[in-house]
């Protein structure tokens, strides 16, 4: 669960100018493939589209505008429940890192609540909420909570109590060892747990909006299920996949950013 | 700064009267890095009266008596667990006594008494010159804060390493990275927890030269707790033991600075101070 686990798949060895190539070759064959076996028959269009005929329905889908809201969409349930789920995370993981009152007071509590698979809910929430919207955003912020409070929790508790005490010898008052010692040192695993909580986030929003929605990529892909479109279907997969992908390179860049520091990150 | 004062007059008789100009304003010139240091008020004194320390029924300390003259370099040796970090922390405040006193010639500012322990606990997350900032105390917010930390990297000889992380540094580096923490806020006292114990043997012989020689320039009174007992003689004015929880024996080191590694007269010292730590070891044993 630390940084240190990301070391093995650093390369150890690079061609010069091939780095950003490599990750790249195994897709485009997987896709050249693909469409060979599309094309000659061997594999029933009926059973997987070809590549050529999922960008074809991404295109008439975007001519349509069709696209460009449904991903809208998702994007804004994603990102609006992350925030809430994740805020409201990081404010207990705070709280009960650097408060015992507060951690006996709700940790247990927590840890009861964090047993029960957050999917599992689903019938509760659309009987409270219907499709609505805030069922959504509830699910995402309930799976999104718990990697960030345990990970930002954990964080806080394992930072090198002889830095704090080297900060109480220097005169820091609470406020500044918490900005210069605490969070930082909290820092690494705080983003162990954001990338955890992307996962996790991405998976409720697919399984929240297949079920239950009314707009959304999951909702375009059951649609397109009944009216047999498996091309549509194929596209809302690979947009998600793209979707999840994404996210994940953002938070490594701000990683990146705010880890400059850390061994891990550093040049040689 | 001392080495190229020392220098300077031997070279003024070559140079053409020209250059003479020159070179005396670079005379004049050459102290300036220094007032910030010297205009320290000196070391404080400290005085520890029938202090006792014990962690449950863990009678560490059991009543020393001390007092440590201002400026005073004592380095305090003794067997593990026999409570030098104790004292230590008391000193600095770190810990409370069960019973006793320690005082100070004045009462002293949180800046004025420092500590350094054996691993160097500098942050990550910052550079090599704002780690130093940290050791300015409640003074780090202020506008000179930067070149204050510059000066006592210089004075460690790592000015040109400010703006990496410590990451990448060596345990040396580190080491004299933590120094320059505590001395830039020119504490009166600096105490030191077994500073160089994990260093090897080159770069403690030339951290030991460097501690000696930032304490001869600022003038604070220095107690260094060490397993060494060839380093406690090579750099105090006096050497304490400690053995149950009290000050055993108390050995002055009457020897002139700078001091040569591995003469005749340290040895003997060294040797004088061993047996009384290995002969305390033994009653310990049989008991
Ligand atoms: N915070 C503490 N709580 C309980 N016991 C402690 C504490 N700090 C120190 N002790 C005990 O006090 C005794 C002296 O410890 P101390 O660290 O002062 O020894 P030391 O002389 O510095 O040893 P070393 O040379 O190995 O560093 C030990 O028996 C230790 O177990
Ligand atoms: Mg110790």
């Amino acid at each position: 669960m630390s940084l240190a686990d990301t070391l093995p798949r650093r390369r150890v060895w690079r061609l010069p100018g091939a780095d950003g190539v490599i990750p790249w070759i195994l897709p485009v064959v997987i896709l050249i493939v693909w469409q060979i076996a599309c094309s000659t028959g061997y594999v029933p269009t009926r059973v997987l589209p070809a590549p050529s005929d999922v960008v074809l329905a991404g295109w008439k889908s975007v001519q349509s505008g069709e696209l460009i809201r449904n991903i809208w969409v998702s994007f804004w349930r994603a990102t609006v429940g992350f925030l809430i789920g994740g805020g409201i995370g990081f404010a207990f993981g705070l709280a009960n890192g650097l408060s015992q009152l507060s951690d006996k007071l709700t940790d247990t509590t927590l840890q009861m609540i964090r047993n029960v698979p957050h999917l599992a809910l689903i019938p509760l929430v659309i009987l409270w909420f219907g499709i609505d919207e805030s069922a959504k955003l509830f699910l995402v912020a309930l799976g999104v909570f718990f990697p960030i409070y345990l990970n930002t929790l954990h964080g806080i508790r394992t930072v090198d109590p002889q830095l704090i005490e080297m900060g109480r010898i220097y005169g820091m008052s609470n406020g500044e060892l918490f900005r210069r010692i605490i969070f930082p040192g909290a820092l690494p695993s705080i983003f162990v747990g954001v990338r955890f909580a992307l996962g996790i986030m991405w998976l409720t929003l697919i399984v929240a909006e297949t079920i239950a929605a009314s707009s959304g990529l999951g909702y375009m892909a059951m649609q397109a299920r009944e009216f047999m479109l498996i091309d549509v279907v194929v596209l809302s997969i690979l947009i998600y996949a793209l979707l999840g992908k994404l996210a994940d390179s953002a938070s490594r860049v701000l990683e990146r950013l705010t880890l400059s520091w850390h061994p891990v990150f550093q040049k040689h | 700064m001392q080495q190229s004062l020392r220098v300077f007059p031997s070279d003024v008789a070559f140079v053409p009267p020209t250059a003479l100009v020159e070179q005396a304003r670079t005379a004049r010139r050459l102290p300036e890095p220094v007032p910030t240091f010297t205009s320290n008020a000196g070391g404080l004194s400290l005085t520890i009266q029938s202090l006792r320390k014990s962690f449950g029924d863990n009678e560490v300390l059991r009543g020393i008596d001390l007092h440590i003259p201002a400026g005073q370099f004592v380095a305090i040796v003794g067997r593990s667990g026999c409570g030098k970090s104790t004292l230590l922390r008391l000193i600095a405040g770190l810990e409370t006594p069960t019973s006793g006193s320690i005082s100070f010639g004045e009462d002293p500012r949180a800046e004025d008494v420092r500590v350094m322990f054996q691993e160097p606990r500098l942050l990550p997350w910052a550079t090599v010159s704002s780690n130093v900032e940290v050791g300015l105390g409640r003074q780090r917010s202020r506008s000179d804060a930067k070149v204050r930390a510059e000066q006592a990297l210089a004075e460690v000889g790592l000015k040109e390493k400010r703006d990496q992380w410590p990451s990448v540094l060596s345990g040396g580096q580190k080491q004299r990275v933590a120094l320059a923490r505590a001395l830039v806020s020119h504490p009166r006292v600096l105490a030191f927890d077994e500073p160089l114990g994990a260093l090897d043997a080159l770069t403690r012989i030339s951290m030991q030269r460097l501690l000696e020689r930032v304490w001869r320039e600022q003038t604070f009174t220095a107690i260094l707790v060490t397993h060494d007992v060839s380093e406690a003689v090579a750099l105090a004015d006096r050497v304490l033991v400690i053995e149950d929880g009290r000050i055993a024996h108390d050995v002055l080191i009457d020897i002139a600075r700078p001091r040569q590694h591995g003469s005749a007269d340290l040895a003997a010292l060294e040797g004088s101070i061993l047996g009384h730590l290995l002969s305390a070891g033994d009653d310990g044993m049989d008991g």
